[in-house]
């Protein structure tokens, strides 16, 4: 089982880096692909996108430490660098929109079965998914069910890679519900979209990507 | 007892088994004759220049010449390895990565057989340090060759769920865990199905040459005890060694996993 560390620990650094923005600076894949700077303010969330192959996905995992590259990310003086990468990703932790499940059935995933199950209420999903095998819960279920794995952790930062691409309007919208909840309680989000009307709904700043760099829509 | 002395007619009598196989692999469209056609002659010529060479070897007793077939031995080994890999690493770790683990079980084994059990043996006596070397290193090279291939396969197909765990925080021994698990067993299980069959099911090739040779049937088990020990015991250093590196190799210090440095059989 994995455990969010250090955020109960008094004057832990992880504690000390509370409320403090996640600071991501000329990151880049390497030479030949662009670089990019990004600030994601604790409890605000922030919202990419842009055409396919952009690298929204790529900067997403850069920024979670689980691809090579240059650059740094930050939150205060916690160095993503020079701190363990994963101690790193249970402060930012990355959700890719078909995350993968190891081992069966869905409840030995969960870090706190019973914060999960309160998560699983909140977004109008059955309990019994908890026993289910993960192969054989529809592929909306395994998306919520990934966000609701990664939320238990309490990271100061989630990465969501399209986190509602198979939903239907309704859960899409108790998934948002569930975002704007966490990022009133102070963890700060970076979404990836595809949807100009979710940006509107739950996004406070809007970056689109190209090929050449970022730039913010509607400054 | 004499041991039974082959002739070539003999040699050929029993190469029927293998003509009659190969018809049936015709008549039912299997297209596996070619294979074991040319498998059977690279069979027969690699053992009898082997022959040859064991006969010079002996006869010479040089402790150089023993040591270069025992280099050579485990070079040839490592090679196999490489080549029986679906993915395979790019740059040095091609090669180290089943050469490291095959060479140190390999070595660490024998040299505990020649110190121990077969103390009598001269150290680079040639007569019993290349045959005890080359079935500990064939051994060794089978479940390391199964348990890499396993592997990698593994990590290719479940690279969703591994780098899930990574992103939660996982550490990559951690991330990796299952597979390894899995890959482990997959490079063990020929030889606990040999240990667990020896005497019930099969007589071991080894008791069986030494019966056929002449020797106490007792006396055979013995021996073939002995290199059982010796053969799991390499075979399980070498399969732990080479998952281990297996972990090290497909992931970097910041604990991610690198199937860019991989590339597939063409």
């Amino acid at each position: 089982m994995l455990h969010a560390v250090g955020r109960d620990v008094p004057n832990s650094p992880e504690r000390l880096a509370a409320a403090q923005p996640l600071v991501a600076e000329n990151l880049s894949r390497g030479s030949g692909h662009p670089a990019f700077s990004l600030t994601v303010a604790a409890g605000s969330c922030v919202a990419l996108s842009g055409p396919s192959g952009s690298g929204k996905s790529a900067l997403l995992r850069l920024i979670a430490d689980l691809d090579p590259g240059t650059g740094t990310a930050r939150i205060a003086e916690l160095v993503r660098e020079t701190m363990p990468a994963n101690r790193w990703r249970r402060l930012v932790t990355y959700v890719a929109a078909d995350s993968g499940w190891w081992t069966s059935p869905v409840s030995a995933h969960m870090a706190d079965p019973e914060a999960a199950r309160r998560l699983l209420a909140e977004l109008g999903m059955s309990e019994s998914l908890m026993k289910a095998v993960p192969d054989n819960v529809s592929s909306g279920e395994r998306q919520r069910l990934s966000l609701v794995r990664a939320l238990i952790q309490r990271p100061r930062f989630l990465l969501l890679d399209e986190p509602t691409s198979a939903l239907d309007p309704e859960s899409t919208l108790q998934v948002e519900e569930l975002l704007m909840r966490v990022k009133q309680e102070g963890t700060g989000l970076l979404i990836v979209s595809h949807d100009p009307a979710q940006v509107a709904r739950i996004a406070d700043r809007h970056y689109v990507l190209s090929r050449t760099g970022l730039a913010e829509a509607n400054p | 007892m004499t041991p039974v002395n082959l002739s070539v007619t003999d040699l050929l009598l029993a190469a029927l088994s293998l003509i009659i196989a190969s018809g049936l692999s015709i008549v039912l469209a299997l297209n596996i004759h070619s294979s074991l056609a040319v498998s059977a002659l690279r069979m027969v010529a690699q053992l009898l220049l082997v022959g040859l060479m064991l006969r010079y070897v002996f006869a010479a007793s040089s402790p150089t010449v023993t040591l270069f077939i025992l280099a050579a031995m485990i070079v040839a080994a490592t090679y196999e390895v490489y080549s029986r890999q679906q993915f395979r690493f790019r740059g040095w770790r091609r090669f180290g990565l089943g050469g490291l683990p095959i060479t140190i079980a390999t070595i660490f084994v024998t040299g505990l057989a020649l110190t121990t059990a077969l103390r009598e043996a001269a150290w680079l006596d040639p007569r019993h340090t290349i045959p005890l070397l080359g079935i500990i290193l064939g051994n060794v090279m089978n479940g390391t060759s199964l348990a890499l291939n396993a592997m990698l396969t593994s990590i290719q197909r479940e690279k969703r769920a591994i780098e899930a765990r990574l992103s939660l925080g996982a550490d990559r021994f951690l991330a990796l865990g299952e597979v390894r698990v899995s890959a482990t067993r997959n490079g063990l299980i020929p030889v606990i199905n040999q240990m667990a069959g020896a005497g019930i099911i099969i007589l071991p090739g080894i008791m069986t040459g030494q019966v056929l040779a002449g020797m106490d049937p007792l006396d055979a088990a013995k021996y073939q005890i002995l290199l059982m020990f010796l053969l799991a015991g390499a075979g399980t250093i070498g399969v732990i060694a080479a998952t281990q590196l297996c972990i090290a190799a497909i992931t970097d210090e910041r604990h991610r996993l690198r199937l860019d440095r991989l590339i597939a059989r063409e």
